[in-house]
C-alpha cells in the first residue's frame, strides 16, 4: 500500500524539504472539496475507517451545515509515491471559499507551492474559484486541474476540461478526473501532486521565518496558530516573536495536524504545522504575520502582511433590550477567534442599545450574526449594511463615516466611496441581463471574455455599496442562479452621494437613514416611507412619514389618524375580560418605542429592516415547525 | 343602605344567530323531547336555588337578558321577580327590564309580563334593512318591531328601548341611516347601538374567514357611530354611555350599576357577579349549572378579588364611557399630563373638573384608557 503509518513516516523537524509537497485546494462551495479531503485522509490512512466522519476537517456546525469552509486547516499526509516509490509528506492546506476571505485565501496560497484546482464537472468553474485561481497563478503556484464528481449522471468532464485548459493554458487531457464520493482517481491525484508540485526551498541555517496562514481560538488551548516555515526552524524550546508587534511569546507546544494535533520537537524548512503560545486572542497572532525566534530574530518579514480591514458595517441590536450584555459577551468571545470583526456600542432611538459592527463582507456579516444567534441564543435585528464613506467638508476636514447617522450636516464638498473590481461568470445567454443590472448599479464595464463557447467572464467596476445592497440576490435571481460573483477592492472614488433621512412626524428615525446615490434617493425614500406606512399603527393624530435630503422633503406618505379603537359593549360579564385585555395591552405598551410623539411597536421597526431573505428565513423556520 | 341589582340570564333562543357568541342554547339542544314549559320551569327552579346564596339587600333593578327571555312564559319569569321581592324587597322605583324578540311577543304575553312586574322592555331590532338582517341571521320581519313597540306601550311598559347593530357586512352608511331613522320614528325612550363584533367560533367569523363576507373598515364604522350619535341627539335621546342614548330619566339604571361598579348578582349559567370588589362567575353550560344547584352545590366556576390597582383600572375603564366622565381629582398629575395630546386633537374635553370624551374620543376610548392605566 502507498500509505505509510505515521510512526514510520518522516518526522517533523527531520524531514528533508525535498520530500515535502505543500498544496492548497481551490474550489467553490459545494464543488466537493471537503469530500475530496475526506477521501485523502482515508486513502493515506491518517484517519482509519472507524473514525471517519463526513467533512472531517470542518470544525464548526455552521461550516458543515452550509457546506462551506470558513477557516482553513492544514493536514500532514504521509504518502509513498506510486510513480517513484519514495516516501513523501504532503501538506494539504485548506482554503476558505468565499469572496470575503480573499486575504486568508491569499495567505494559504502563499504557504503553498502548488494548488489543486477542483471543479465540479456538472457545474464548471465559478467566479470566486476563478479569482482564487488567478491569485494562485500570480503567486506562481503550480496548478493541477481536477474535475470532480465524474460519477454524477450529468457530469460533462470533456466540456469543462476544455474550459479549464483554456484558463490555465494546458491541454484538456492534463485535467485529472476524480470522484471524491467513490474515491476514483484520488490515488493518482496524490501521485501527481508529488510529481508536479515543486518541493519547498529555504535556508535551514537562516533566522527562522514562518508565515501565519491561519489562527484559531480554542477554548481549552487558547489560540492555535497555523504556520508554514520558510527559513530556519521553530522548536518546542524556542521563545517566539511576532514580527509586526515585536511581542514575545512562550512556546507551549508545536506540532503537526494529522489530522488531530500531534506535538513534535519542532518544524523545519518547508514544513507546515501549528503553534500554541497561551495567547487568548487571535488578534495577537494575525494571519499574514511572520513568526520568528526571540533569540535569533529575522530582520526581514515575509511579504504580504495586511491588517484585516472591515469593509461593511451594520448595527446589531438585541430584540429584547435585556440581552444587551449577552450580546456584548458574545461579541467579545467571537472576536477571540475573528481578528477581522470590530464593534463598538451604538444606541438607536428605534432599536435601543446595540453594537455597530464592521465585517469583511456580507458573508462574514451573515456568519457572525448566525453564530451570535445560534451559539448565544440571541434574537437579533440588524440595520441595512453600509460601506465606509470618506466625507470631505468645504473646509477640507475629512470625516470617516461608518454609520449613516454620522454623516455630517454641514457643507459637504465631496464624498468618496469604496470601489471594487468585480468578476462575474455566467452562461452567455445572461450577458444582457447582467449588464443591465450592473449599469443600474453604477457599474463601469472593464471587459468581457468568453472562457468557453457558452460561458463568459464579465468584469465591472462597481461601488461596493451597490454590491452590499442586494446585488448578489438580484444577480442570482436574474440568472436563475447560474451567475457567480467575485470582487476585490480597488480603492475609493468620488460619488454623487447623499444621506436620506426618514422622518416620522418630523423626527428622524436613525435606523432608517441611508447614504445613497442621488439618483436613487427618491426610490429609497419611496420604498421606506411606503413600508413604514404599512407597519406603523394609526395614532390619534395623522402622522406624516417623510424622506428628506437635509431639509428637502423628497417623498411623503401619511398614516391617517385612528378613528376607532373601542369595544362597543361593556356589560357585567364583559368587565373582567376587558380588564384582562387592558392588562395585556400594558405589557405590549412596554415594548412600544416612542419616536417623538409617535408610538411604534418594536415589531414594526424589525419588520421594516428585515430583508426579503430574513422574511424567507422566518417563513422556512415556521414551516419546519 | 347598600343595594343589590340582579341580572337573570335566560340561556335559550329559538335559533342561534350567526354573529352571536352568547351563552345560549335552543331548548332542543338541552333536553331531548322536553317541552319548553318543562325546560323553563326546571330552569327557574335552579335560578331560585342560586338566589338563596345572594345577599338580602334591597333591589333597585332587575334585568332579564339572554338568550331570549321573552321565549319563557311570563309566569316563570314572574316567579323570580316575586321571590326577590319577598326575600330582598324592591325599591319603590325598581326598574325591571325584559329583553325581547319583536317576533315572540303578543298583546297577551306583554300584558302578562306587565302583570308579573316588568316595567321596561328592550327589543332586539338590530336593523330595519332586510339584507342586513339576513346577514345577521335574524328571523324577524322589520315591520314587527313597530308593532311590538306599539303593543308594549299599550300594555303599559313605561320605558321602551331598541337595540341596533351597525357595521354588518354589506351595510352601507345610508342603510344604517335608514335603520336609525326607523328606530327613532318609533315611540321609544332609549336606543343602544353596537358595532358588530366578529367573535371567534361564530358562523359569521367562518363566513368572513372563507371570504364570503367582508367586514366594513374602521372608518365606515366610525362614521356610522357619529351618525347615530347625531341622529339620536337631534331626536331628543341624549348620549349617556358609549353605546347608549336615552330620553331624560330613561337611562337604563341597571346598566349604570355595572358602569358605576355597584353590587350586582348574575343568576344563571355563565352569569357574572360583582360584590364589594369581588367578581365571580358561574359554570357556563345550563345542564352543568342545573345539576350543581340541584345537588346543592355552588355553581360558581371562578372568582377574583380585585387589587386596588385593578379597581382603579376598572373605574377608569368604565367611568370614561359615561356622560359624566372621570373626576379629575381621581387622576394623578402624570395621567392628566398624558391626556394633553388628546385634548389637542379634540378627543377629550375637561369640563366641570371632569374628563369627558368627545364623540371622536369615544371612538378611541380604549386607547385613551390604556394611556391612563399604564
Amino acid at each position: 500500500m502507498p500509505a505509510i503509518s505515521l510512526a514510520k513516516a518522516p518526522q517533523p523537524l527531520a524531514t528533508d524539504p525535498a520530500q515535502i509537497r505543500n498544496f492548497a485546494i481551490i474550489a467553490h462551495i459545494n464543488h466537493g472539496k471537503s469530500t475530496l479531503a475526506d477521501r485523502m485522509l482515508g486513502i493515506t490512512e491518517v484517519v482509519d475507517a472507524r473514525n471517519m466522519r463526513a467533512q472531517y476537517l470542518d470544525r464548526m456546525d455552521i461550516e458543515r451545515e452550509r457546506g462551506i469552509t470558513i477557516k482553513s486547516q492544514a493536514v500532514r499526509l504521509p504518502w509513498r509515491s506510486g510513480i517513484d516509490g519514495k516516501e513523501y509528506i504532503l501538506n494539504m492546506i485548506d482554503t476558505p471559499g468565499h469572496v470575503d476571505f480573499t486575504y486568508e485565501v491569499s495567505r494559504s496560497l502563499a504557504a503553498s507551492e502548488g494548488a489543486v484546482l477542483l471543479v465540479d464537472c456538472a457545474q464548471g468553474i465559478e467566479a470566486q474559484t476563478l479569482a482564487n485561481l488567478y491569485l494562485a497563478m500570480e503567486n506562481n503556484l503550480t496548478i493541477i486541474p481536477v474535475l470532480n464528481k465524474i460519477d454524477l449522471p450529468n457530469a460533462q468532464p470533456d466540456k469543462f476540461a476544455a474550459e479549464l485548459a483554456k484558463l490555465i493554458g494546458c491541454e484538456p487531457e492534463d485535467c485529472l478526473r476524480v470522484s471524491g464520493k467513490t474515491g476514483g482517481g484520488v490515488t493518482e491525484l496524490l501521485d501527481q501532486i508529488i510529481a508536479k508540485i515543486p518541493a519547498p526551498k529555504g535556508d535551514a541555517n537562516a533566522p527562522a521565518r514562518a508565515l501565519i496562514f491561519d489562527s484559531v481560538y480554542d477554548s481549552y488551548r487558547g489560540v492555535v496558530t497555523y504556520v508554514r516555515v520558510f527559513d530556519g526552524h521553530l522548536s518546542s524550546r524556542d521563545q517566539i516573536q511576532m514580527f509586526s508587534t515585536g511581542v514575545r511569546h512562550e512556546m507551549l507546544e508545536v506540532g503537526v495536524i494529522s489530522p488531530e494535533p500531534v506535538p513534535s520537537k519542532g518544524l523545519g524548512v518547508g514544513e507546515v504545522g501549528y503553534l500554541i503560545t497561551g495567547v487568548k486572542d487571535v488578534r495577537q497572532s494575525r494571519v499574514g504575520d511572520t513568526v520568528t525566534t526571540y533569540n535569533n530574530p529575522t530582520k526581514k518579514a515575509l511579504a504580504g502582511y495586511k491588517d484585516p480591514k472591515p469593509m461593511v458595517f451594520s448595527g446589531l441590536f438585541p430584540i429584547d433590550g435585556a440581552d444587551f450584555p449577552v450580546l456584548r459577551d458574545a461579541l467579545d468571545k467571537l472576536q477571540l477567534n475573528d481578528a477581522a470583526l470590530v464593534y463598538e456600542p451604538e444606541s438607536s432611538v428605534a432599536l435601543g442599545f446595540g453594537f455597530r459592527c464592521g465585517f469583511l463582507g456580507l458573508l462574514h456579516m451573515e456568519i457572525v450574526r448566525e453564530r451570535l444567534e445560534r451559539e448565544h441564543k440571541l434574537n437579533l435585528i440588524s440595520t441595512a449594511p453600509n460601506v465606509v464613506y470618506n466625507v470631505i467638508m468645504d473646509d477640507g476636514k475629512e470625516i470617516r463615516v461608518t454609520n449613516p447617522s454620522e454623516f455630517p450636516d454641514g457643507k459637504v464638498k465631496s464624498v468618496n466611496e469604496p470601489i471594487v473590481k468585480s468578476t462575474i461568470l455566467a452562461p452567455s445567454e445572461y450577458i444582457g441581463t447582467i449588464m443591465e443590472l450592473c449599469q443600474d448599479r453604477r457599474g463601469i464595464l472593464l471587459g468581457m471574455d468568453y472562457i468557453s463557447e457558452e460561458r463568459v467572464e464579465i468584469r465591472y467596476e462597481l461601488p461596493l455599496a451597490e454590491i452590499v445592497f442586494d446585488f448578489f440576490d438580484q444577480l442570482k435571481s436574474r440568472t436563475k442562479g447560474y451567475a457567480s460573483l467575485d470582487y476585490e477592492e480597488k480603492g475609493d472614488s468620488e460619488g454623487n452621494l447623499v444621506k436620506v433621512d426618514i422622518l416620522l412626524h418630523g423626527e428622524a428615525v436613525d435606523a432608517f437613514s441611508a447614504i445613497v446615490h442621488r439618483d436613487k434617493a427618491y426610490a429609497y425614500g419611496l420604498m421606506m416611507t411606503g413600508k413604514l406606512r404599512e407597519l406603523i399603527p394609526r395614532q390619534q393624530f395623522e402622522v406624516p412619514i417623510q424622506a428628506a435630503i437635509g431639509s428637502r422633503i423628497i417623498a411623503r406618505e401619511s398614516i391617517r389618524a385612528i378613528r376607532k379603537d373601542v369595544l362597543a359593549k361593556c356589560y357585567g360579564g364583559d368587565i373582567s375580560r376587558k380588564r384582562k385585555l387592558l392588562e395585556k395591552q400594558k405589557e405590549g405598551k412596554k415594548r412600544m418605542k416612542m419616536v417623538g410623539r409617535v408610538e411604534v411597536p418594536q415589531e414594526a421597526f424589525v419588520a421594516a429592516l428585515a430583508t426579503d431573505a430574513d422574511i424567507a428565513k422566518v417563513k422556512a423556520a415556521r414551516k419546519q415547525r | 343602605m347598600s343595594q343589590l341589582s340582579f341580572y337573570v340570564h335566560i340561556p335559550y333562543c329559538i335559533k342561534r344567530c350567526g354573529y352571536c357568541d352568547f351563552n345560549t342554547y335552543t331548548p332542543n339542544e338541552l333536553q331531548d323531547g322536553a317541552t319548553l314549559e318543562i325546560v323553563s320551569n326546571d330552569y327557574i327552579d335552579a335560578v331560585l336555588a342560586e338566589l338563596e346564596a345572594s345577599p338580602r339587600d334591597e333591589v333597585p333593578t332587575i334585568f332579564f337578558g339572554g338568550g331570549t327571555p321573552s321565549l319563557l312564559p311570563a309566569k316563570d319569569l314572574g316567579r323570580v321577580i316575586s321571590t326577590i321581592k319577598t326575600r330582598n324587597g324592591l325599591s319603590p322605583d325598581c326598574e325591571i327590564t325584559l329583553e325581547a324578540n319583536p317576533d315572540s311577543v303578543t298583546e297577551e304575553k306583554l300584558a302578562q309580563y306587565i302583570s308579573v312586574g316588568f316595567n321596561r322592555i328592550s327589543f332586539g331590532m338590530q336593523s330595519a334593512i332586510p339584507h342586513v338582517l339576513a346577514v345577521l341571521d335574524r328571523t324577524h320581519n322589520p315591520d314587527n318591531v313597530a308593532k311590538a313597540v306599539t303593543m308594549a306601550r299599550a300594555a303599559g311598559f313605561k320605558s321602551i328601548s331598541v337595540d341596533l347593530i351597525y357595521g354588518t357586512p354589506g351595510e352601507s352608511l345610508s342603510d344604517w341611516q335608514l335603520s336609525v331613522e326607523s328606530a327613532l320614528a318609533l315611540d321609544i325612550d332609549h336606543i343602544s347601538a353596537y358595532a358588530l363584533i366578529v367573535e371567534t367560533g361564530t358562523k359569521l367569523a367562518a363566513q368572513i374567514k372563507r371570504g364570503e363576507l367582508t367586514m366594513p373598515n374602521d372608518d365606515l364604522m366610525a362614521d356610522m357611530y357619529l351618525l347615530v350619535n347625531q341622529l339620536c341627539n337631534l331626536a331628543g335621546l341624549q348620549w349617556y354611555e358609549l353605546s347608549n342614548w336615552a330620553k331624560a330619566g330613561h337611562e337604563c339604571r341597571h346598566n349604570i350599576a355595572y358602569w358605576e361598579n355597584k353590587n350586582w348578582w348574575g343568576l344563571g349559567p355563565g352569569a357574572h357577579s360583582h360584590i364589594n370588589g369581588k367578581r365571580f362567575w358561574n359554570v357556563k353550560h345550563p345542564t352543568a349549572y342545573k345539576s350543581k344547584l340541584f345537588a346543592r352545590e355552588s355553581p360558581i366556576l371562578e372568582s377574583e378579588v380585585l387589587s386596588p390597582e385593578q379597581m382603579r383600572d376598572e373605574s377608569i375603564m368604565l367611568g370614561i364611557r359615561m356622560r359624566e366622565g372621570i373626576d379629575l381629582d381621581s387622576l394623578n398629575a402624570s395621567q392628566i399630563a398624558r391626556l394633553s395630546s388628546y385634548r389637542e386633537t379634540g378627543h377629550i374635553n375637561l369640563l366641570n373638573n371632569h374628563l369627558q370624551l368627545s364623540p371622536t374620543g369615544r371612538l378611541i376610548a380604549d386607547r385613551i384608557v390604556s394611556e391612563l392605566t399604564i
